[in-house]
């Protein structure tokens, strides 16, 4: 079977929910005949139709706030943002509206929408173009925020998230877009939400990330089996609402935790996971948590942007530093 | 020759045109009353209008002797909103903001249903008709987006019903409403649009929110027809309500109207309208009144008479009395309710929460 990249297999996915849900319907800025800026929707138009597969009039406010009415009447919109950073426009349908729609009308309207946006730097790519503001998401009640971490969890994880009841916000690492392939059956099986993923599993400490930096943490625990640490790697996946039965299971067993993430440091969502393992877990800790992150800046443009993504060794320095903690 | 301007060639290449359209004036007298303003269907736009106004003034007192919390009053807009629940469908769907109160009723919304949401529990938006109509919406013009999502619904699926979405004056200086007519315009969505253009938002008055000599015409850069009715006659509102729906329904495309009234209340109970408003000013909105003008025509047409009103009051009243003891029966929702309805399957990750709540608050 031929193997594909992550943007594949976001297309793949999009395809067999259209094709098998007529209330599929995408959304967004030059999704039709252009395919999206980065190709997510190629083909789609052309295959079921500008009736489901709709260009908007530019404007990331009217695709949120659409998107709440069409879903309030049971279609399930699959709205494409162009770059997380031209979301916060659409913060108030999201956060106003899409989040608490089912909670205020106790159940009555519902709103099952997915916006799926590129997010994350490394790509090079202009001002605005390299956010990595998920936390603001996760801070939201009533939202799922989804992020995927290769090819075959962009595949599961968005048809399920396509097939949730309530809005998930699916953010993509554009790094990674085509940086790896792998073998995605189209079967059109999901993924479980609100479920972290053991990537590698080890002993002696946990290393918790998701979306691109994952790429960056399995590297680095590949390099510190080599010098005798076998490291567990969690793929958190679903980052709003956290699974932490499977964090605290693993640092209860590692005792040790690195937390890496490429948004900034300062209330990320690696701040909430070492708040709660402080919490629920502390006494199973040898070493105070360590968290590798962007820093709080503005993320740099693309001369310096590879300063500021964690990198291999920042993740091994730190891993480093948890390990001789006494 | 160089520099010289003047015979520059310049032409017309499009005008445009905002209507006005009344069909009884502010004395009761009628200038042309369409096909729908037979007696019967009068009396029961004046019982209507009577009945918001009724319970609005119940709803304000409740809220004065603090049994319900901030209340926004419908008082001298009845007409609108009465006007736009009769020329919807009950098929059709409503996307309101806060002051269709008129509207609500008499598409089924319970009175009890309403108290019950301004009174501080979400049951209130749970209504029991009409279960397609989305609550009132208290972030400005946002409202006006999601009816455009349900007229795409609608569109898509070929079901021939409307939507009619309700905006103020002071709302239409938001992106939302802008964004929300382009949509409608590009796809030709089945959607009308009413400004409810009250002349205030909360202090500033509508000369200050725009530079327009009308609200219609914000319509015309969506490609759009606008046009203005008076909104405090009851009949004109319903008549260019319904005109707009039709048009939707035969795939016409979207409509908006600017329907003029006046606030003669304040913005809500927690507003107070002296700090920004002359007395005087509040006494010419008075002599427009919506209600006053359609009895003085009925009683002109010996349609109604001081027995029929008071017969009318009587019922409202009784009515409106039940609603408020059904109102102030309702026990509050159990605290584990504030987690029932945040997501249709609760992440597990809540039931920590949820155990807490219960253990301080039962």
């Amino acid at each position: 079977m031929d193997e594909i990249t992550l943007i594949e297999a976001v297309n793949r996915a999009l395809a067999w929910a259209l094709n098998t849900d007529p209330d599929v319907i995408l959304i967004g800025e030059d999704i039709g005949k252009n395919g999206g800026v980065f190709r997510a929707t190629i083909g789609l138009q052309e295959r079921f139709g500008a009736g489901r597969v709709r260009d908007t009039p530019l404007s990331e406010n009217l695709i949120a706030g659409m998107s709440v009415g069409m879903a309030s009447m049971g279609l399930k919109p699959v709205a494409e943002i162009q770059f997380m950073g031209f979301m916060y426009a659409a913060f108030d349908q999201i956060i106003s509206h899409a989040s608490r729609l089912r909670h205020r009308t106790r159940g009555r309207l519902t709103c099952p929408l997915v916006i799926r946006s590129p997010y994350g730097a490394g790509i090079h790519a202009p001002e605005h173009h390299s956010e990595s503001t998920e936390a603001l998401f996760a801070h939201i009640p009533g939202l799922r925020v989804v992020i995927p971490s290769s090819p075959l969890k962009a595949y599961g994880l968005l048809l399920a998230a396509i097939q949730d009841k309530d809005p998930v916000i699916f953010l993509e690492p554009s790094r990674i877009y085509r940086l790896f392939k792998q073998v995605v059956p189209d079967n059109g099986e999901t993924l479980p939400l609100d479920t972290c993923f053991i990537s590698r599993e080890g002993k002696d400490i946990s290393l918790v990330s998701w979306g691109a930096s994952l790429r960056e943490t399995l590297e680095a625990a590949t390099q510190l089996s080599t010098q005798g640490i076998e490291a567990e790697v969690i793929d958190v996946a679903t980052i709003k609402p956290l699974d932490m039965e499977t964090i605290l299971a693993s640092v209860s067993k590692t005792g040790r935790c690195v937390i890496v993430h490429e948004a900034v440091k300062t209330l990320g969502v690696g701040a909430e996971i070492a708040a709660r393992l402080a919490e629920e877990g502390l006494m199973s800790l040898l070493a105070p948590i360590k968290r590798v992150t962007g820093y709080d800046t503005v993320v740099p443009l693309s001369r310096l942007e590879h300063c500021y993504i964690p990198s291999v060794e920042r993740i091994i320095g730190a891993v480093h530093e948890t390990m001789t903690f006494s | 020759m160089q520099g010289d301007t003047t015979n520059i060639p310049t032409q017309v290449v499009k005008q445009f045109e905002i209507t006005y359209t009344q069909c009884l004036q502010a004395d009761g007298t009628a200038l042309a009353l369409p096909h729908f303003a037979n007696p019967d269907h009068l009396k029961r736009l004046y019982s209507a209008l009577t009945h918001t106004r009724l319970f609005d003034a119940k709803a304000i007192a409740l809220q004065r002797t603090g049994k319900m919390g901030t209340y926004p009053s419908v008082l001298g807009q009845e007409a609108i909103g009465v006007g736009i629940g009769a020329a919807m469908s009950p098929a059709d769907v409503l996307c309101p903001y806060y002051r269709e109160l008129g509207a609500q009723l008499w598409r089924g919304v319970k009175m009890a249903e309403i108290l019950a949401y301004w009174g501080g529990d979400e049951r209130g938006n749970d209504f029991s008709a009409t279960r397609q109509d989305f609550p009132i919406c208290v972030p400005i013009a946002s409202q006006t987006l999601h009816a455009v999502g349900v007229a795409t619904a609608l569109q898509y699926r070929k079901i021939p019903q409307a939507v009619v979405t309700v905006i103020g004056d002071g709302g239409t200086s938001r992106g939302d409403f802008y964004e929300a007519m382009n949509l409608a315009g590009v796809w030709q969505l089945p959607v009308v649009f009413v400004i409810n253009n009250n002349g205030w938002a909360i202090s500033v008055p509508s000369a200050e929110q725009t530079h327009a000599e009308t609200f219609a015409q914000k319509s015309i850069a969506a490609g759009i027809m606008g046009e203005q009715v008076d909104g405090n006659d009851v009949i004109a509102v319903q008549y260019a309500v319904e005109r707009a729906l039709n048009k939707a329904k035969m795939g016409g495309g979207p409509s908006v109207i600017e329907a003029i009234t006046h606030r003669m209340g304040d913005h809500t109970t927690a507003d107070d309208a002296r700090r920004y408003r002359d007395e005087s000013v509040w006494k010419a909105y008075q002599a427009l009144d919506p209600i006053l003008r359609l009895k003085t025509y009925l009683v002109g047409q010996q349609l109604w008479d001081e027995v029929q009103e008071q017969s009318c009051k009587d019922k409202c009243t009784a009515e409106i009395a039940l609603a408020v003891a059904e109102y102030e029966s309702m026990q509050p929702m159990p605290v584990s309710s504030i987690f029932t309805h945040l997501y249709a399957n609760l992440p597990s990750d809540c039931q920590k929460q949820i155990d807490d709540a219960v253990k301080w608050y039962g």
